[in-house]
């Protein structure tokens, strides 16, 4: 019953159209332009880094030298030039940075604040009474606090950034990093690899169900600054997490490069909800500025009977390139991707999923939810494949576009590969368009065009909202009107 | 409360004049019948009425409530208390019945300057004017018209219409695809909304709605014209006699 909250929101909204636009003013500390192999190693100085860490980033560095940009994608833009970037950029701290939430720079407290994000522990979620949720708030290169902690420790859990991982806990960073996407297993990837600056780590022992949500905000901030954060969760044998990544950066004329690596580990029957809200600045609407998002999510169903599940509301970033996979490798693991891109303006979205079917009576189930509007283009691009020894694999695939206006597209390239003659796999797409007899149906009840095309459109991606945490479902029925605004009249 | 005056209308896409000057005044209070065979122009009126595109007034004029009707956008119409029951109520798939009911009634209270209503008020808003028209708990759960059967989405409109409580109701062919049960319960529910308040332009092809919402005025419509326009009698005068005659007298 978010709707009027949506009308609301949209018309405060008519002046700034992207309410996360703002700048946030903060001296800070910036490594010198380009990429070479100083910069690496100042990175890792930065972090404080064994030289473990160090060597695999330099050869993470050396294999992207290598690697050329991947064209496949159904996305036009002008060639990045990888020198003219910052790699890295952390608001000025006077000594070690902050032990504790009174340490934080208040204006970096005020623009979460802004962003409306919790990170003093006694406050919840805007509107949403007993909602308690953990936050690590990472601010272009690094995590500036994590809250929770200490409470999240009693149960056992580790979530905090990565860096402080690679530090305090080697022995688990040494095993799992890069053990899901290899540090050069695509151009991003590797680049990620080499250059990664902060994220979060979460490691969920046996048999625990993680007490509470866990989420990790991710703000870029710096001018020409590239964010490379890497994210790596690891849930033992029985236990149980959900996880959420939310995304804004400031309003810009030129693009900013964000290239993430999530990694996730799901060990047997264990069970990993990753829901991302990623609503990065996407342009104006005449495509100036926004953010270019290259990211590589994958996750290994490594364990028996393991479940993994990505949703994700795509509504920012000029550029959109990501595919939140899961290896099935486990007997009787499960896999789920639910999406809803939504593109307007002139954004480009070229993303799907893979489900790559190892373990024997693996499953998997795939909704996406394209939105197109404007002249934007939305692509769906899904693997689904079953290996010979992936006997009773079983995936159904849903896969529905709705049209807005007739000067967008809306793409669906799927690949379905079985070798084994036992794999059961269902695919079913739809195009449709917003009716003007549905618009005018709901306009003869009251509705303004926004209204209704907000309605509508949440009416069409209700199965996969009803996959959120209960805390999102408002907040994303709200962005999607925002995000619609002005794609009609 | 409506004064149409020589109201001109064509199709857009195509310049076909469907409208030839209709001329009709409905105050408040009153229910007026608009009888005539297909084709006549019964369902452009009702959408010109309402406010949908596609339509290009030529001539004459509209007013409700002292204003400029064709000036209103269609949901600033629906705000003022214009009610539009559909002849073929449109699908809105994921959207519960009940959730476009609180948006629709919240959307034109926030256009009226209105406070919104709360849920718990809203609920029992609902629930009372369901009962009455005997619609269920589980068909308000479903989304809008999706799977509903004709009579079910006749209801439904009428249930809206119940939630709404608009000033001017319209209700294009009402009767087609109900059974009589269907027709009768449409009706009562239609026949509890009559208010000294209230006014109701009721478009129907055949007489047998009339049996039950029992009509102060009847209208001929044919070729785009009001022909012939009488008291309730007309409506059984035109049962017994079809409409032959008056294609020619408007020929």
């Amino acid at each position: 019953m978010a709707d009027v909250e949506t009308i609301e929101r949209v018309r405060e909204i008519e002046v700034d159209k992207y309410k996360y636009g703002f700048e946030t003013e903060l001296e800070s500390e910036l490594a010198p332009k380009g990429l070479n192999e100083d910069i690496v190693k100042f990175i890792s100085a930065k972090k404080g880094e064994p030289d473990w860490m160090l060597e695999w980033r330099l050869e993470a560095y050396a294999r992207w030298r290598q690697m050329t940009e991947p064209t496949w994608a159904k996305v036009d833009y002008p060639k990045i030039d990888f020198e003219d970037l910052y790699y890295y950029a952390a608001p000025k701290v006077q000594g070690d940075g902050p032990k504790s939430l009174d340490e934080v720079d208040p204006e970096l407290l005020r623009t979460y604040e802004k962003l409306g994000i919790p990170l003093k522990e006694q406050e919840v979620l805007a509107g949403v009474e007993g909602a308690r949720v953990a936050v690590d708030a990472v601010f272009d290169s690094v995590s500036v606090v994590t809250t929770f902690k200490e409470e999240l420790a009693k149960a056992g859990v580790i979530f905090c950034p990565i860096s402080e991982a690679v530090r305090e806990h080697p022995e688990l960073v040494k095993k799992y990093l890069g053990s899901v996407v290899p540090q050069a297993d695509n151009f991003y990837a590797a680049l990620n690899s080499a250059v990664f600056s902060d994220g979060s780590f979460v490691y969920i022992p046996e048999g625990v169900r993680c007490p509470m949500e866990l989420s990790t905000y991710f703000r870029i901030n710096e001018k020409n600054t590239g964010q490379f954060e890497r994210t790596l969760i690891i849930a033992d044998k029985g236990s149980y997490v959900s996880y959420l990544e939310g995304c804004t950066a400031p309003m810009r004329d030129e693009n900013q490069l964000h290239a993430a690596v999530v990694e996730l580990v799901a060990l047997d029957d264990a069970e990993i909800k990753y829901s991302t809200v990623q609503n990065w600045y996407p342009g104006d609407s005449e495509g100036k500025g926004g953010i270019y998002n290259f990211v590589t999510k994958r996750a290994d169903c490594r364990g028996h009977h393991s479940k993994v599940s990505w949703t994700q509301v795509e509504t920012g970033s000029a550029i959109t390139w990501k595919y939140p996979s899961c290896i099935l490798r486990g007997d009787n693991s499960r896999g789920e991707f639910y999406s809803i891109a939504i593109s307007n303006g002139k954004q480009q979205v070229d993303s799907g999923t893979k489900m790559i079917h190892l373990g024997k009576n693996s499953s998997s189930r795939i909704i996406s939810k394209g939105i197109a509007a404007g002249r934007s283009d939305n692509t769906y691009r899904g693997l689904v494949s079953a290996h010979r020894k992936a006997t009773n694999a079983r995936n159904f695939t849903q896969c529905d576009s709705l049209l807005i206006g007739d000067r967008c597209g809306a793409h669906t390239v799927p690949y379905i590969e079985a070798k084994t003659s036992t794999a059961q796999f269902e695919h079913e797409a739809t195009t449709s368009k917003i009716s003007d007899d549905q618009m005018f149906y709901c306009q003869a009840r009251g509705l303004n065009e926004e209204e209704a095309v907000a309605l509508i459109v949440n009416g069409f991606v209700r199965d996969v909202i009803q996959q959120l945490p209960m805390e999102f479902m408002a907040e994303t029925q709200r962005l999607i009107g925002i995000s619609l605004e002005g794609s009609v009249g | 409360m409506l004064e149409i005056k020589n109201l001109h209308v064509s199709v857009e896409e195509d310049n076909k004049a469907i409208l030839n000057g209709v001329d009709l005044t409905v105050n408040a209070g009153e229910v007026h019948a608009i009888m005539g065979p297909n084709g006549s122009g019964k369902s452009t009126l009702s959408y010109v009425l309402a406010g949908k595109d596609g339509y290009e007034v030529t001539d004459g004029s509209v007013t409700y409530m002292g204003k400029d009707l064709l000036e209103m956008a269609p949901d600033e119409r629906a705000a003022e208390g214009v009610f539009l029951a559909f002849q073929y109520p449109i699908e809105i798939p994921g959207v519960a019945t009940m959730q476009f009911l609180k948006v629709a009634l919240n959307s034109q209270r926030l256009a009226r300057g209105e406070g919104e209503l709360s849920t718990p008020d809203f609920m029992r808003l609902v629930k009372s004017r369901a009962e009455t028209l005997k619609v269920n708990q589980d068909m308000l759960k479903r989304p809008v018209n999706v799977g509903f059967s004709g009579g079910e989405k006749k209801r439904a409109e009428i249930l809206q219409m119940a939630v709404l409580e608009p000033s001017l109701c319209i209700l294009d062919e009402t009767d087609s695809g109900l059974d009589i049960d269907a027709l009768r319960v449409v009706a009562e529910g239609v026949n509890a909304l009559r208010s000294p308040d209230r006014a109701m332009v009721v478009i129907t092809h055949y007489q047998r709605l009339l049996d039950y919402i029992v009509p102060d005025h009847v209208h001929v419509l044919s070729k785009g014209r009001i022909v012939k326009s009488g008291g309730k009698e007309l409506a059984q005068e035109l049962e017994k006699d079809g409409y032959a005659n008056y294609s020619d007298e408007a020929a």
